[in-house]
């Protein structure tokens, strides 16, 4: 049930960010979704993308250091309560969020969060219980096109 | 006498061109004197600036009694090299120099070296000595990364690794995907070449999926033209399996081969029965005794072309009095970490880049791609190190690279006592040298 996320080293320069996304334009590689945290020296750009090996293995052969993490991905109602919802399970779970980002679908009325936790089983067997809509590759990606 | 008089006895086999390396004290002191009192001669009557300094002292050839009477010589520098180029201070007529090389200099003009076939056959001497140390024979197959050219690097080894008899692939630096595919396929045995240019090899390898300990066979490396830490050597050590050597050597002397380390890394040995070793007070120019640190000087007992009395090497060391459990009566001196051109004064405190280095290194997971930038701020000497990321380095978030930076800069800090900034700069980023690599940029220097 968890999806991979490959993360990159950014130095805080202009057009560093720009060089990744055409190195996977140029490989014909779709960002599904993408989240940047940044400090004032550098930044970390974290991308959903479907092939991710192949993305690895471009960037790579660009020059990056590449980082495949596994992270969780849960669909909730795109309307107001609709993330509470879901914190307020990972909460009473114990679960810590180590980061999160959130996205919408081009259609339909969802949205998807997408989680680091420090215990990503426990989350997701709270999340099932609670009748959670936790999305594996197959669900994400199907719901991206 | 057999050359194998002297090395009959010792444990490891002893390669007959080491023989020198175990040669009695009292008759190595006997021979160099016989060499400096032929040099002096030989100095004093060709090289009239030797001469006038010579004269300016009330020193003559004649007065060199013992090996303590070098004292009374006067020292040799780098400026005089500049100041008398090209040829002030060639000690023989241009029909017998068959080789030159240079050096960068102070200025915009090189330093100018001319070989005598005697000073070719002398530094290849030293230099099938140095990789005879490091346990290089006639079986090996000797990769030679250095530069070939002007730079001693190249042509030193090379006539070292083909003097021993090894099977010397003169590939010169460059090219890496080049180097890594003749390794492999060559099934080289030895690699020369900068300590920097070796990890770029390391790590351009890594790219291609190449594991140094299976896929090579690479088995000793030898290292030099560079300064490089302890903690430097141990990383190349554990991400190959080779064993990493340190051979030492100038240009001016001659190049690589004046010193080198044994197997027991307890400093380098120096070939003195052809560069005569001593320490200074950089200050007061006063010899200091065996065990003391400060500026290493050489002489070198046995060059024609260009000869040096009392060359000062501006690398800080210091000779040690215990004997090396190798064996070798050859005198020792430590590794240099520094040297005092190297130096940095930062906020008032003297900073070399080799402390750096260390501290950074004691961070097991930094790979040695730095850059140490000094500049202003206001009046204040800024310092900042920016340090590559790497694979093992490069978390996913933020807190963890935070972390690192805060370690980084906790470990330069504690050795250099003054605090640094740590940059995190992405992967590959640095230039990567192929000779010699430039670890400083003084930004004060253009103020």
């Amino acid at each position: 049930m968890k999806i991979k996320q490959i993360s990159l080293f950014l130095e805080n320069k202009p057009g560093h960010l720009n060089a990744i996304c055409r190195t996977l334009a140029e490989s014909g590689i779709n960002i599904v979704t993408l989240s940047l945290a940044d400090t004032q020296q550098f930044g970390i750009v974290r991308l959903i993308v479907e092939e991710w090996q192949k993305a690895k293995e471009v960037l790579e052969a660009a020059g990056y250091v590449v980082n495949v993490r596994e992270v969780v991905a849960a669909a909730v109602a795109d309307r107001p309560g609709g993330m509470a919802e879901i914190l307020d399970v990972i909460g009473k779970a114990g679960v810590n969020i180590e980061y999160m980002y959130a996205f919408t679908f081009r259609h339909g009325k969802e949205a998807v969060l997408v989680f680091r936790f420090d215990n990503p089983d426990r989350a997701i067997d709270a999340l099932k219980t609670a009748g959670r809509d936790v999305l594996d590759a197959v669900a994400l990606f199907s719901k991206s096109k | 006498m057999s050359l194998f008089e002297y090395a009959h006895d010792l444990d490891t086999p002893v390669h007959p061109v080491s023989a020198p390396d175990y040669m009695p004290v009292e008759q190595l002191r006997a021979l160099q004197l016989h060499r400096l009192q032929g040099l002096v001669r030989r100095v004093y009557d060709n090289v009239p600036l030797t001469r006038k300094r010579m004269d300016e002292r009330g020193v003559r050839p004649e007065h060199i009694k013992s090996l303590k009477d070098i004292a009374l010589l006067p020292f040799s520098m780098k400026t005089d090299l500049r100041d008398e180029y090209p040829f002030g201070l060639f000690a023989s007529p241009m029909n017998d120099i068959v080789r030159f090389h240079c050096s960068s200099g102070t200025t915009g003009k090189p330093i100018v070296i001319g070989n005598t076939q005697n000073d070719i056959l002398v530094w290849q001497n030293g230099c099938m000595r140095a990789l005879a140390m490091c346990g290089v024979r006639s079986s090996d197959v000797m990769q030679v990364a250095y530069g070939y050219g002007l730079f001693t690097g190249g042509l030193g080894l090379h006539y070292g690794g083909e003097g021993l008899g090894c099977a010397v692939l003169p590939i010169s630096g460059g090219n890496t995907d080049r180097q890594l595919m003749l390794m492999k396929d060559l099934g080289v045995t030895v690699i020369a070449c900068t300590p920097s240019y070796f990890l770029h090899l390391i790590d351009e390898g890594m790219k291609k999926g190449i594991n140094f300990k299976t896929d090579m066979k690479l088995k000793h490396g030898i290292f030099g033209a560079e300064p490089w830490t302890e903690e430097m050597r141990s990383k190349i050590e554990s991400l190959t399996g080779i064993t990493a050597h340190d051979i030492y050597g100038l240009t001016e002397i001659s190049g690589p081969g004046v010193a080198n380390d044994c197997q027991y890394r307890r400093g380098l040995h120096i070939f003195e029965d052809h560069f005569y070793p001593e320490i200074i007070d950089p200050e007061t120019l006063e010899p200091l005794p065996d065990g003391e640190k400060g500026e290493l000087v050489f002489t070198t007992l046995t060059r024609t072309g260009t000869p040096m009395l009392r060359y000062r090497t501006r690398d800080l060391s210091r000779i040690y009095t215990e004997k090396c459990p190798c064996g070798r009566t050859i005198r020792t001196f430590e590794r240099i970490s520094a040297r005092s051109d190297d130096m940095l004064i930062i906020r008032g405190v003297n900073v070399f880049p080799s402390q750096i280095e260390a501290g950074l290194m004691s961070i097991d997971s930094v790979l040695p791609h730095y850059h140490i930038v000094v500049d202003k701020e206001g009046d204040l000497d800024s310092l900042e190190i920016k340090v590559e990321v790497t694979a093992e380095t490069l978390s996913d978030d933020i807190k963890s690279l935070e972390a690192l930076r805060a370690r980084i800069s906790h470990a330069v800090q504690r050795i250099i006592n003054i605090s640094a900034k740590i940059t995190l700069i992405e992967p590959h980023t640095l230039p990567r040298s192929e000779g010699k690599i430039k670890r400083v940029t003084d930004l004060r220097k253009k103020a």
